[in-house]
């Protein structure tokens, strides 16, 4: 009988081109996706060497990083507007299938995919972007590449690639009431540190997971590079084919329920073995909320901010700190008592709309703290429309939120959207290092309904708690 | 890419040690979208004052390195990020091959893909180039096949390299050339499988 293989293996195995002694492992890829800020220079490089794109039917392409949020259609720094332009032309010169920010299927790259059901089980997805490893969520071996990597993908469609090492990171028992898949992911990367991922792709497994949407799914794989880990997958199940099912890109009918059954047998077998394992206890679980200037920098809201002093290595000491100075906090401070000075919901960590329907059953009915600027960026086109379809604009301007247009936003701050420095924010995206949201801006990384509650309340507090408390 | 194979040139030292990408490339010029032209703003804040006038005292901007082809610099030359524009700074400005005790990880990766030979000397051979480099035209000859680096005074000493790369500098492939190389391969792969469409 052949050795049970886990579901990265398999689809490594499915995608070897090429194998030959003393060379990485030449990969296919199955679809590109492109969006405008990494690719200009690859597309210079094909046009140097009069190359094609040999597989234009295999990638796609969308405006995401520096679209504007107010007023789409007004793109005002020049240089934007030239990553936009230039996309376009790109696109049009080698018949690339693009999102334009006119386009009904526009939105941010990570979110788009699996929307259009062009993210799907067994798929190897590259992109150059680090997030790549949401589309993970679905059972696809997902990772973010360079620009040379990029033009290389355009060019031939496939990459060198070392195969690499897998690890299980397994998730015991559920998550409490209130407690979300970006708490969870949060806290694994506080357990194990923001290298522990490192050369390793991840498969998610466990009761929690298993009962998670696939948005769920998808914000705990997107993060995964933030535990140094290139991929992060979840093996594909009746949540994932639901939620396929009939999406744009996905086969219909017939050929639909063959895809199903092919998909089921990429699912680790029984007995599968890893490189490594690791294992967290959800139901110890609480929200979470960093304190510093990187994602493994995060305690439960119940806990305080950490004191340098009590870290055992001097280097950790340092950088305890520094982050603390940066980020402007007292040791051993409440994580509560910290007053936010913004709030942003989105990005492609938490821009969904099972994302937004959560944060507006917090909000409902209340308003947003006076001292506290508050905005909402779904992360596409159709979660807007969707979102909108069923009030929940309305939910949130009526709370005090501003409702914006799709895109990447305040999560990166490459369009206008930006944190004045020393002002805090409340971010529902996933990397808080020192000025990602502008130059000296604090940023907190915090699941939509803790940001949402911290909206009304102007620091931070226990969504689980927070219903039921007198808002002021 | 233009194959390396005896490369001959003069040499420019920087004799400056961690000499980071955002020194190499500073981050006001990342938001082009070309490839080329980075050239011009190789070690910008280092050539230029803020006024923009060229700084007389640093090498590239002497008469007698003019056309330099070799840049000599102290360890860990090209440490920071993983920006591709640094070595498509060095290359459009002309350099060929760099000289150091090391180099940062990803930059000598990214050297390989834009025909730059980054040769890993010791200390001692850095310093006795840097001295000679002082010498109006001095010019090394670098044997990439034979793995050797040589100057007209009788200077000599030997480097290592990987297969893999060697190769690929040699014969001018980019990465993208070598796997072209396997286009059969990747269309009987195309044939064999359901790829699922984009359009
Ligand atoms: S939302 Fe943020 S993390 Fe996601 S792709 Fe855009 S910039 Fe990157």
């Amino acid at each position: 009988m052949e050795r049970p293989k886990n579901i990265i293996q398999k689809i490594w195995e499915q995608h070897v081109v090429h194998r030959e002694e003393g060379k990485p492992d030449l990969l296919y890829i199955d679809l590109h996706l492109v969006h405008e800020v990494t690719s200009p220079q690859a597309f210079e490089g094909l046009r140097m060497n009069g190359r094609k794109v040999r597989r234009p039917d295999l990638t796609f392409a969308t405006m995401d990083h520096n679209v504007p949020t107010r007023q789409r259609l007004v793109i005002e720094d020049p240089i934007s507007k030239k990553q936009i332009d230039t996309l376009q032309q790109n696109c049009e010169e080698f018949g690339i299938p693009l999102a334009h920010i006119h386009h009904p299927d526009n939105g941010i790259v990570h979110v788009i995919g699996p929307e259009l059901g062009l993210t799907q089980p067994g798929k190897t997805i590259v992109c150059g972007d680090s997030h790549t490893s949401t589309h993970g969520a679905f059972g696809a071996l997902a990772f973010g590449i360079g620009t040379s990597e990029v033009e290389h993908v355009l060019a031939t469609q496939t990459l060198w690639q070392a195969p690499p090492k897998t690890m299980n990171v397994k998730v015991k028992g559920k998550l409490g009431k209130g407690v979300t898949a970006k708490d969870l992911i949060l806290a694994i990367i506080g357990k194990f540190g923001v290298k522990f991922g490192t050369g390793y792709i991840i498969e998610y497994t466990g009761e929690a997971i298993r009962e998670m949407s696939m948005d769920e799914r998808m914000t705990v794989c997107n993060m995964s590079i933030e535990g140094g880990a290139r991929a992060g997958l979840i093996s594909p199940d009746e949540t994932t084919f639901e939620y396929l099912r009939g999406r744009k890109h996905v086969p219909q009918g017939k050929a639909f329920e063959e895809a199903v059954t092919r998909w089921k047998s990429l699912a680790t077998d029984e007995g599968a073995e890893y490189d490594a394992v690791v294992e967290i206890d959800a139901t110890e679980v609480e929200p979470q909320v960093t304190w510093g200037t990187n994602p493994g920098m995060c305690i439960p809201i119940s806990a305080n901010v950490p004191n340098p002093e009590d870290a055992d290595k001097a280097n950790d000491r340092e950088e305890i700190k520094r982050a603390l100075e940066y980020m402007g906090l007292e040791a051993g401070q409440p994580i509560s008592s910290v007053k936010i000075d913004h709030v942003f919901i989105g990005s492609c960590t938490n821009s969904r709309l099972s994302d937004l329907r959560k944060a507006a059953e917090i909000i409902r009915g209340k308003k947003v703290h006076p001292s506290v600027k508050a905005i909402v960026v779904p992360g596409s086109f159709s979660v807007k429309m969707a979102a909108e379809k069923e009030g929940l604009d309305k939910v949130f301007t009526d709370a005090g939120f501003e409702w914006r247009n799709a895109g990447c936003s305040m999560c990166l701050g490459m369009n206008d959207d930006l944190i004045p420095s020393g002002e805090r924010c409340a971010s529902t995206s996933n990397r808080n290092f020192e000025g990602r949201q502008g130059k000296g801006a604090r940023t907190h990384l915090v699941s939509p309904e803790m940001a949402a509650a911290a909206a009304i309340a102007g620091h931070f507090v226990d969504v689980r708690t927070f219903s039921a408390q007198e808002v002021g | 890419m233009e194959p390396l194979r005896i490369h001959q040139g003069i040499v420019c030292p920087i004799n400056r040690a961690n000499i980071d990408t955002d020194q190499i490339i500073p981050k006001q010029f990342l938001k082009r979208i070309e490839r080329s032209g980075f050239g011009q703003f190789l070690f910008y804040n280092w050539r230029f004052d803020d006024e923009g006038n060229p700084n007389p005292d640093f090498p590239l901007n002497q008469p007698q390195y003019k056309g330099a082809s070799i840049l000599v610099a102290g360890e860990n030359f090209g440490c920071g990020s993983s920006r591709e524009h640094a070595p498509w700074a060095v290359q459009d400005f002309g350099f060929r091959v760099i000289i150091a005790p090391s180099f940062a990880d990803i930059f000598k990766n990214n050297t390989v893909k834009n025909g730059i030979l980054a040769i890993q000397a010791t200390e001692e051979q850095v310093q006795t180039i840097m001295k000679k480099a002082e010498t109006e035209g001095y010019t090394l000859t670098i044997n990439l096949e034979d793995q050797i680096v040589y100057d007209s005074e009788g200077f000599k000493f030997t480097f290592d390299i990987a297969p893999y790369p060697k190769e690929m500098l040699l014969n001018g492939w980019d990465e993208i050339g070598v796997t072209l190389k396997y286009e059969e391969k990747i269309a009987q792969y195309e044939q064999s499988k359901q790829l699922v469409h984009t359009k």
